[in-house]
């Protein structure tokens, strides 16, 4: 997807977390915002581009949370790949 | 002319909650009733009818036809029963020699100027005038031919009703209607004794006057003075059935009266129901004219399908049509992987296909990239309201305005997007409750007849957040804020913390101002009005939401109402103006890629164990794609088929050539519509859908309301929405077998906490339910979070303003905002294809007079208006409605497609796109045909011809 529609995305909800709350808790609620409302797809291009580019372009709430997002992904890895596998073939239970 | 088989009551209900009960007794009867109910409404109620001619029961007692004289013991006189209410023990007589006599000579002199040529008058067997005449025994009057109110020319004017003076008896009934129903006051009684007739403003032609067309005054005429033109052209209907409208998220309850039977069942007119919840007895043009759409010749009635866009439409089978369908979806997976499809479920269809659309996309599809058109008007409702008061949706009923002491309208425009309501709210108004608008253009209620805004804040564009921070601003540092309430209520923490947040002198009205516009004088008396005057109730729309702040704005909109105790009871409360019939219902549903229906994400294990154990199927636990989203995945590669029920995306989404590119990307698009709308130009598989007159389901309005959608006629190609659904489902390999759509909603309800203890028998029962339909609210939830917040505790969240990034530059001057008319809906796909393209044929662009005059642009004008997005032509239009600097359009024609120069904006929560901000120049063009045939030709080509600008990434 286009990266830079991404990083304009990642910034407004970023804008918007760190006026409610303290950076660390801002960071989470950005972290928390992606995992629940952005599509798998759209978050491992975040998350790749910032680790890539340092996050350039991101605002520095944005960035903190992408990278716990990078980090809360990465914990969850393993068990969402099995779950996942059971997912993947449509249609209805045998 | 009344509903087929309506009996009508003479006069309206008193008051609910305010009257005990008097008995009385007429003709010999005991009857006990509410006090302040009228002897005419009594006697009805008692079986006893009362002649009349002035008087129906949706009008106040008027008192002037004569008709319903009555004899009340030891009392003098004949007082007229619609206006003498009743007293216990009171004894009342209605039939009487004398009474017989009175209301002779008064019905005699009605008939001296009325034709009693009844044979071939319209209303032949449904006249009043005719009922009573027979009652009293003339066929003729009595009276020597003398001065007559004939010949008199018809107006015929208004494409859906004449109005013929030759039949008024100038009862007044529809100027009442006109003043009390709809609140317009168009109509009047010109002229005085004989000279009296009704008129339309300044007794001009129908079409010309202030009249909007709403037909209450048709409704309400007694005799056939106004009658509808398919009346006369068809007949009289002979049945009716109770079905729901299909236009605004007001949802107002009609009768669609109809003849024939079967196959050859034909619609005569469409009826207000009287005892509707929603709109007790009233419809606008839409609802009420606006539905020979259904039956147009444009319709497409047969499967279509082929291989690329650029190949004709082939004709085929359902059955070819579905199979290609599915091998398509099937193929396009084996390729692309599971996640490459999805599919848009449609506000316009009911909760049952709507349901069934998502449950194909994740069940049988096997992902959750599932949207709806919400998403693009009132997601940041959802998301706002869920995150502040712990649901997703309106806090009241209609008839809770009846009780506001203010009403504060921000970015809506009720006389032309919800115009039932609109009427309603006009009522309240005129009885006096305190008005504040903020809105960049002067709407109708900023002023009109009887009701001018205390407040109107004629802001920026694109500073909703600023002017309702500034508001907040006002209520705290003025010690205005209902503390008790909030520390009941409300969590302590957050509100602490954004009590600071809005304390700040930057959020001050003072120094707001710059950015909104409106002078701080104002916005300290809206905000001191709106704490103070009692009850306040705020009322939203898309001007709200349809910014990238959107959501931000709807939390600031709860902070206000949560601050000024102003929700949990009736008269209050937060207020979203949904657009589509149902889009409040295909939210509810499960529509959004992360939700199941009643808001559950599709993380949370309990939730989706629940529907895996429902569907046998296991469901994915990430959120699929929106559709700004799938736009985007479309141009990556990585999206590449989708199923479309009831959207037409391509003309209603912000940036148009991107959709389009997007689009053409795709390898298997299925549209199911009524008509093959703009999104179908990028389809392979065409399948027909079925109009609500085709239909049995429900619709969920914008304060909640579940009301029933009742199969009037046959669907023209063969299924039901709900049907077709199916059909693609069992050939994807993923059984579906409904008999009926209450099966459907049995599966809603077993699955949907909120639609718990609902059913279509109680639904029938009580003619509508608004959920919460739970066992502790068994007959639903008019008003919510009455004692407790549904979250439990109200959070306040910190609204900071952050500016779009769609500014004015030197190259783009001026602002665009968007929004629509009465006569039209959405992208008119429906009422351009109904005689409402007299009053609105074309999208306009408003523009101020100043921004006008410097470029040369007169009223009528062909302009060009372009922004980075795209650029489109269409007529000027001088307004002063408007404010300098800020112009204005309607996205109802795919001529215009003013969403070629809408940007991809959108909200930071949702991706609700920015339609109200885009930055744009005008100009005005010679050869209009010239640039619209340039844009056409862009558009044709492979990646809708224009590279697109982006904002570039910050360093």
């Amino acid at each position: 997807m286009n990266i830079d529609l991404l990083i304009k995305m990642a910034n407004q909800i970023s804008e918007f977390f760190q006026g409610t709350t303290d950076p660390d808790k801002a960071a989470t609620d950005v972290a928390t915002h992606l995992r629940r409302y952005w599509d798998p797809r759209m978050r491992k291009q975040i998350v790749a581009y910032c680790e890539e580019r340092h996050g350039a372009g991101l605002t520095n709430t944005a960035i903190a949370g992408v990278q716990l997002l990078a980090q809360q992904e990465q914990k969850a890895a393993a068990p969402a790949a099995a779950a996942s596998a059971g997912a993947a073939a449509p249609g209805p239970k045998s | 002319m009344y509903s087929v088989g309506y009996e009508d009551l003479g006069t309206p209900t008193p008051p609910a909650g305010t009257a005990a009960a008097v008995t009385l007794e007429i003709d010999g009867t005991q009857v006990t009733v509410p006090d302040g109910t009228s002897i005419m409404r009594a006697a009805a109620l008692a079986g006893v009818k009362v002649p009349k001619l002035c008087a129906t029961d949706s009008l106040k007692a008027f008192g002037s036809c004569r008709v319903c004289l009555v004899e009340v013991e030891g009392r003098k006189g004949y007082p007229a029963s619609c206006t003498t209410q009743v007293a216990a023990g009171m004894k009342v007589r209605t039939q009487s020699d004398k009474l017989m006599s009175l209301r002779r000579g008064v019905v005699d002199l009605y008939v001296s100027d009325h034709p009693l040529e009844c044979q071939g008058c319209p209303a032949h067997g449904h006249c009043e005038l005719e009922d009573i005449a027979a009652q009293v025994g003339i066929t003729q009057t009595s009276y020597a031919p003398g001065a007559a109110h004939r010949p008199q020319a018809k107006d015929e004017s208004n494409p859906y009703f004449t109005f013929n003076p030759e039949l008024c008896i100038v009862c007044s009934r529809c100027v009442r209607a006109c003043d009390e129903t709809q609140g317009t006051l168009a109509l009047t009684i010109q002229g005085r004794g004989f000279g009296s007739k009704v008129a339309a403003s300044e007794d001009e032609p129908f079409l010309e006057s202030e009249c909007v067309s709403c037909g209450a005054c048709v409704e309400a005429c007694p005799t056939a003075a106004l009658t509808e033109k398919s009346i006369i052209g068809l007949g009289v209907a002979e049945r009716a059935v109770g079905t729901t409208c299909a236009y605004c998220g007001v949802g107002c309850a009609l009768k669609a009266e109809v003849r024939g039977s079967g196959a050859d069942t034909e619609v005569v007119r469409m009826v207000p129901q009287r005892d509707g919840k929603a709109n007790h007895g009233h419809a606008c043009v839409k609802g009420r004219f606006a539905w020979g759409y259904a039956t147009h010749e444009d319709r497409i009635r047969t499967p279509m399908i082929r291989k690329s866009i650029r190949d004709e439409w082939r004709p085929v089978s359902w059955e070819e049509a579905i199979g290609y369908a599915a091998s398509e979806l099937r193929r396009i997976q084996a390729k692309y992987g599971v996640n490459s499809i999805g599919g848009i479920t449609s506000s316009r269809c009911t909760n049952e296909e709507t349901f069934l659309v998502q449950k194909l996309i994740r069940a049988a599809f096997g992902t959750n990239n599932v949207d709806t058109c919400a998403r693009v008007c009132h997601s940041p409702t959802g998301y706002g309201l869920k995150n502040t008061l712990g649901e997703s949706a309106g806090t009241q009923a209609f008839d809770s305005v009846m009780q506001a002491d203010v009403i504060f309208i921000i970015g809506a425009n009720p006389t032309e997007g919800h115009p039932v309501f609109g009427s309603q709210l006009k009522r309240r108004l005129r009885e006096g409750a305190k008005l504040l608008i903020a809105d960049p253009r002067e709407t109708a209620l900023v002023r009109t007849p009887h009701v001018e805004a205390d407040v109107h804040m004629q802001l920026q564009p694109g500073t909703n957040v600023a002017l309702l921070n500034a508001m907040a601003h006002v209520v705290v540092t003025e010690g205005l804020v209902k503390e008790a309430y909030v520390a009941e209520r409300c969590e302590p923490e957050p509100f602490a913390r954004w009590k600071a947040f809005v304390s700040e002198e930057r959020n001050s009205p003072e120094s707001s101002e710059g950015v909104t516009g409106v002078p701080a004088h104002m916005v300290r008396e809206a905000a001191r009005l709106f704490a103070t005057a009692g009850n306040g109730a705020i009322y939203y729309g898309l001007g709200v939401t349809e910014h990238s702040q959107g959501t931000t704005a709807v939390m600031a909109i709860a902070n206000l109402s949560m601050a000024t105790g102003n929700l949990g009871r009736e008269g209050v409360g937060v207020n979203p103006l949904r657009g589509q019939n149902n889009v409040q219902g295909s939210c509810d549903m499960g529509s959004f890629p992360h939700e199941f229906s009643a808001y559950r994400h599709v993380s949370d294990p309990t939730t989706r164990a629940l529907f895996e154990a429902a569907w046998g199927v296991p469901l994915q636990s990430e959120p699929g794609l929106r559709i700004p989203n799938m736009f985007e995945a479309a141009l990556d590669g990585t999206f590449k088929g989708m199923y479309v029920q009831g959207e037409d995306f391509v003309q209603s989404d912000p940036n148009t050539h991107h959709v389009n590119a997007a689009m053409e990307s795709m390898e298997c698009v299925i549209v199911q519509d009524l008509f093959l709308n703009e999104t179908a130009k990028f389809a392979h598989v065409f399948l027909p859908g079925s109009s609500f007159l085709e239909k049995d389901g429900t619709f969920t309005n914008a304060e909640r309301r579940v009301s029933r959608v009742r199969k009037v006629l046959e669907p023209l190609a063969g299924y039901q929405d709900w049907e077709v659904t199916c059909l693609l489902s069992n050939a994807l390999g993923y059984p579906m077998h409904y008999a009926h759509p209450q099966e459907i909603m049995e599966e809603i309800a077993r699955l949907t906490p909120t639609f718990a203890a609902l059913t279509y028998e109680k639904i029938d029962r009580l003619g509508s339910v608004q959920w919460p339909c739970t066992d502790e609210a068994p007959e639903g939830t008019p008003t919510m979070h009455v004692h407790q917040f549904v979250r439990g505790k109200g959070k306040f969240w910190p609204t900071e303003y952050v500016p779009t990034s769609e500014r004015s530059t030197s190259r783009y001057p001026l602002i665009l905002t968007t929004g629509r008319v009465l006569t039209q809906y959405n992208v008119g796909a429906q009422t351009r294809r109904t005689n409402n393209v007299v009053w609105h044929a074309e999208d306009v662009l408003e523009i101020h007079p100043h921004d006008a005059e410097v470029r040369g642009i007169a009223d009528g004008d062909w302009v060009g208006l372009t922004s980075r997005a795209g650029d489109t032509v269409l007529r000027a239009k001088v307004s002063e409605k408007i404010a300098p600097g800020v112009v204005y359009t309607t996205f109802h024609f795919p001529e215009t497609n003013a969403n070629v120069v809408t940007t991809e904006n959108s909200d930071w929560a949702t991706n609700c796109p920015e339609y109200k901000v885009t930055a744009v120049e005008v100009v005005q063009v010679n050869q209009a045909d010239a640039w619209r045939r340039r844009a056409e030709a862009e558009r044709a080509l492979p990646h809708g011809g224009r590279k697109q600008r982006r904002d570039p990434a910050p360093a």
